[in-house]
């Protein structure tokens, strides 16, 4: 086969080009290049005026030179004259010239301009397109400023050709897209959205592009093109193959331009107008039933243009959200497409689930796949494809298949290709906090992770590990447990000794009392790492040796000689140089008292956003990551119910499930558990009682409001105003609780002498012992801190604490009261009793003054879940089938005081029709029945 | 739908035609082909067609010898992508006649005048295989008479590829 030389072929040229092809080598090649500019220069350059041929072929040649990769520094003006010539071919080059050669020098352009201006102007359909696309092809700011004015009404004229307009659509697509502001909007747009009933489909297509452009920017200005394009797709869609003759692309009618135009739908909601609306959907049905028909023909071009359109299609059913039925055929569609032979529809079809996994109408459809899904991970032959299998896993995962997809994900991990390790240590960490059921399986799944792609887990990953183990006291025995068997492996990753050494340091204790993890061979083991560790990780260990002569008095001299050793205390390192003298002195100098004072455990980290999360938004770019988390975060909150669907971030029904969110993404996470640590270091608690508080603000307008959120939850916020944010969150365990509080400066400019202050009335002080330790006097603009209050509930009470707040802001003294919602029902204990022992006990407490009852008119809408829910959230047991009317509740639990333990019973009976509730609380009590039917029936 | 770049490249890394729909500098250019090609010529035969590439899908496909290459943006649509670069392939063979890998070097601004008439600005102008022919053809008949056309200087093998 021949190359073949069509139309003007330049002999020149084709020579030069076949003497490039010819160079054996890139020095003859740049020789042979450097003889033809200096030819060419001199050419440019000689007396004699050149023809328009020999320009254009010299130009053209210049071009060549440009392409291959050589800087070209002149012949710019000789293509400028060629945009002069009246022959078509010359001014096509010179053209083609300025649009890949362009530069910015300003005579030049002056000149470039002036010969497109003479083009529009020319009514010559050829060169006004060449003239429209030299513009969109340089698009500059300055041909922008020169032409925008005139490109509209090129596109609108009645007279102009189709050809013409289609360039004048999309060149004007291009300016407005780099300077919007230039292009001028006015009566051509009206007239722009009708091009979508024009005759000529090249028109059409063509001007799709530049409308959803503009609907983009001005949705409402636009609005009227979606019945347009809705009648349009609906009339390409129920064509036969072949009615749009030269727009049918292998039997497809127009995939393009219905692309296009299901892309210019994404820009809206669902149409409002019904017939339009019902037009739409029977397009979007038909375009589906059309992927279950037999192909029209067996080309693969035939099957990628129609699903081209269906994955549109299915694009669009997404955006809408709203239309069940579809998204769950759209699930379907894809499911058949993940087992297809063509990888690139395996490929989409796995993307394409991953956006549908998020609905909340498709995410169980979307579940069902899950099997072919880990079947791609295990057989794809390609890396992109099985990253998408991965992306999907991780949008498909809840709590129900978190620990299915964590194991798939972890035992790809072993194969994985080494570019897509650190994103899945990210994700598999990431779901295994969120949906961590059980901290063992969250605490082996992350030491999998270490042992599994050791080098891939990032810091982040293991400084969560240890947060999570230090602020959840249950999983802390069996943290140091399975740390301390992981590093018996012979070869164990460092990361693994960072954890062990910090665990072990921090924990070591809770396994110290079997002889086969005594003291001095966690020591050892440990130890023996540490001479093949970086020097971060043996700084990490030096710590923690230090933390075991704490712990451990019995190995103490063995660490002072392993400290004392030349190799530590002459250490080239000065951080491990310092440690050593250090740690040494300190652990012979000190006493035991002020040893553990110094070497205390760690206190809870404070919550906040997984730094994990951040950094895998970071990877994949902000968008992906956090829609999905988002939507996610919504359908969380619609199935735990809370109470009130508030704000998400004040959403968390205040029993510690496990549904919480650890991540703090959605619902606040639950405080960390565990009883205050012990008062025993003496000198830095204060009382905060001493202090007369001489200015407390009235309270706050709107506290009593929030007061009363909070009896039925422990975490959300409490205050808020323009300069102040107080957040809490809190847990109680049998009499003691804990709380935090959260102090936010919403202000960009400092809070001084921030004092926040506790206050007990004389009447409730006897009952109720709280402690906490003052904040830093300044708040930095924008900063959050944070204060701790320990709560024993020595007996029952009825008032609350007031936390007043004293700060200078700008000068000004602020002063602000709230009541602290630590309420009675918190030291709740629920109690499960079959019907037969309720009422038993019930007609035991039936002495009047047991019992307490209220009837009352309901404040919120009578919904029996609700109701279920803050019963549940009030601390008692929600006892089911003891109560022979099933529309009433009954609960029963046990309020703990550090004097006493105090039984309840409570029944609601709900009137539907009246609209009314009878709350009745039985306790052995007076006091505590009335408090506590105050404190619920407040809450319906 | 919005291309940011096409490339066009041989198996052996030669940059045959590249086509710039956004502003870009020659230096960002020629690091963008060099990067792009080496991840491209990497992959095997029956692997998908599509993959994220910075923060680009990139889309191509190999005809013959010569891989034809399109940048899209996230929400653009992979499979008319590739069709479009079909519809691209199968203008360049009814102009050209079963078009092979010389035409396109020796014929280098018609390659680049063809892509022009069926996209502009990343955007497909018009789908019709007629139309753009059409304006091509028109443009050949535009030419002088004197110049006559060269026979072909080269011939390589087996080139075909519809």
């Amino acid at each position: 086969m021949q190359a073949v030389s069509k139309g003007d072929g330049m002999r020149g040229l084709a020579v030069f080009i076949s003497d490039i092809r010819n160079c054996k080598s890139k020095e003859a090649e740049i020789k042979r290049i450097n003889k033809e500019l200096a030819n060419i220069r001199s050419k440019f350059k000689g007396d004699k005026a050149l023809d328009g041929y020999s320009k254009k072929k010299y130009v053209c040649k210049l071009l060549f030179i440009f392409l291959l990769g050589h800087d070209i520094d002149f012949g710019h003006m000789e293509a400028v004259n060629l945009l002069s010539s009246n022959r078509y071919t010359e001014k096509q080059i010179g053209y083609l010239f300025i649009s890949v050669l362009v530069n910015s020098n300003s005579e030049l352009i002056r000149l470039i301009n002036n010969a497109i201006k003479n083009d529009l102007a020319s009514r010559n359909p050829t060169f006004m397109c060449l003239a429209l696309h030299c513009i969109a092809n340089v698009g500059s700011r300055e041909m922008g400023e020169a032409f925008a004015a005139d490109i509209p009404r090129i596109l609108v004229a009645g007279d102009s050709m189709d050809s013409v307009k289609q360039s004048a659509a999309l060149c004007l697509l291009r300016l407005y897209k780099a300077s919007p502001d230039l292009v001028p909007m006015g009566e051509w747009t009206a007239r722009v959205v009708h091009l979508l009933n024009d005759q000529h489909m090249g028109v059409v297509t063509a001007a799709v592009s530049l409308i959803t452009c503009l609907c983009k920017k001005n949705p409402d200005d636009f609005k009227t093109c979606i019945s347009l394009a809705v009648s349009r797709l609906s009339r390409i869609v129920s064509s036969a193959s072949t009615d749009l003759q030269d727009y049918t692309y292998y039997f497809v009618p127009a995939p393009w331009l219905s692309v296009k135009l299901l892309r210019l739908l994404q820009c809206y909601p669902p149409p409002e107008d019904a017939a339009v609306k019902g037009r739409l959907v029977e397009c979007l049905e038909t375009v589906l039933n059309k992927a279950q028909e037999p192909p029209k023909s067996k080309k693969v071009q035939h099957s990628n243009a129609k699903n081209a359109i269906l994955f549109e299609t299915i694009s669009l059913i997404i955006h809408y959200d709203s239309e069940p039925n579809l998204l769950v055929r759209a699930c379907n569609q894809l499911g058949q497409f993940l087992q297809h032979r063509e990888t690139n529809l395996r490929y989409l079809a796995l993307e394409s689930m991953c956006t549908l996994a998020s609905s909340e109408f498709s995410h169980e459809a979307v579940k069902t796949h899950i099997e072919t899904v880990i079947n791609a991970l295990k057989t794809e032959r390609d890396v992109s494809v099985r990253q998408r299998a991965v992306d999907l896993l991780y949008a498909m995962c809840d709590r129900s298949n978190a620990p299915q997809i964590v194991a798939e994900m972890l035992s790809y991990l072993e194969t994985a290709d080494y570019s897509i390790r650190e994103e899945i240590v990210l994700k598999v960490a990431i779901l295994a906090e969120k949906y961590a059921v059980d901290y063992t399986w969250y605490v082996d799944t992350i030491l999998n992770l270490i042992r599994i792609a050791g080098d891939y887990v990032s810091e982040e990953v293991w400084y969560r590990v240890i947060q999570i183990v230090i602020n959840r006291d249950d999983v802390q025995g069996y943290a140091a447990k399975t740390v301390f068997e992981a590093l018996q492996a012979p070869a164990c990753h460092e990361n693994l000794v960072k954890v062990g050494g910090y665990i072990l340091g921090e924990f070591g204790n809770l396994i110290a009392g079997d002889p086969r993890s005594s003291p001095l061979i966690q020591f050892n083991l440990l130890h023996s790492k540490f001479h093949l560790c970086s020097v971060p990780t043996r700084a990490l260990l030096l710590s923690t040796y230090i933390k075991f002569v704490n712990l451990f008095p019995e190995v103490k001299p063995t660490i002072q000689d392993v400290l004392r050793s030349d190799s530590q205390l002459r250490n080239a390192d000065v951080e491990l140089q310092q440690r050593a003298v250090e740690y040494l002195r300190l652990s012979t100098v000190a006493s035991t008292d002020i040893l553990a004072t110094v070497l205390e455990e760690m206190p809870p980290f404070p919550e906040r956003e997984s730094s994990i999360l951040a950094k895998l938004k970071k990877k994949k770019g902000p968008s992906t990551v956090t829609d999905l988390e988002d939507t996610k975060r919504e359908r969380s909150v619609d199935v735990n119910g809370g109470p009130e669907p508030a704000p998400a971030s004040t959403s968390a029904v205040s029993t510690p499930s496990p549904s919480a969110d650890l991540l703090g993404l959605g619902a606040a996470p639950p405080a960390p558990a565990g009883p205050p640590p012990s008062s025993g270091s003496g000198g830095l608690l204060v009382d905060v009682f001493s202090d007369s508080a001489s200015a407390v603000a009235p309270l706050a307008p709107g506290s009593e409001d929030n007061f009363a959120r909070f009896v039925c939850k422990n975490n959300g916020v409490l205050f808020e105003n323009q300069l102040l944010q107080i957040g809490l969150k809190s847990e109680f365990r049998q009499n003691l609780g804990r709380m935090f509080i959260f102090y936010g400066n919403k202000t960009s400019t400092q809070f001084l002498n921030f004092t926040p202050t506790l206050i007990c009335s004389d009447d409730l002080q006897p009952h109720l012992n709280l402690q906490t330790k003052p904040v830093d006097p300044t708040v930095e603009g924008g900063a959050q801190v944070q204060q701790v209050v320990n709560i024993e509930c020595v007996s029952d009470f009825t008032e609350a604490p007031v936390l007043s707040i004293q700060f200078r802001y700008g000068g000004t003294f602020q002063n602000v009261s709230v009541q602290l919602p630590i309420t009675l029902n918190k030291f709740f204990q629920p109690t499960e009793m079959a019907s037969q022992d309720f009422f038993q006990r019930w007609k035991q407490l039936s002495n009047p003054q047991q019992e307490v009852q209220n009837i009352f008119k309901a404040k919120h809408p009578m919904d029996t879940e609700v109701t279920k829910a803050k019963i549940i959230g009030f601390g008692s047991a929600l006892l089911e089938e003891v109560d022979p009317n099933p529309a009433n509740f009954v609960g029963a639990g046990i309020i703990h005081t550090k004097t006493t333990q105090i039984g309840c019973l409570l029944r609601l009976e709900p009137n539907l029709q009246a609209q009314m509730y009878r709350l009745t609380l039985r306790t052995s009590k007076e006091a505590v029945s009335q408090r506590l039917c105050e404190l619920l029936s407040a809450q319906f | 739908m919005c291309m940011r770049f096409m490339l066009l490249f041989s198996r052996q890394g030669k940059l045959r035609l590249q086509k710039w729909y956004l502003a870009t500098s020659d230096k960002e250019r020629k690091k963008m082909v060099r990067e792009l090609m080496q991840v491209v010529l990497a992959r095997k035969p029956k692997m998908c067609s599509f993959l994220e590439w910075r923060d680009l899908k990139v889309v191509y496909k190999r005809y013959a010898s010569l891989y034809f290459c399109c940048a899209i943006e996230g929400q653009d649509n992979e499979l008319i992508t590739l069709e479009l670069i079909h519809r691209y392939v199968e203008l360049l063979d009814k102009y050209f006649g079963s078009v092979c890998e010389l035409d396109i070097i020796f014929n280098f601004e018609k390659a680049y005048f063809i892509l022009d008439e069926f996209l502009m600005g990343g955007d497909v102008q018009d789908t019709s295989k007629k139309s753009v022919l059409k304006a091509i053809e028109q443009a050949d008949l535009l030419q002088e008479g004197d110049e006559s056309p060269e026979s072909a200087v080269m011939s390589e093998p087996g080139l075909s590829w519809l």
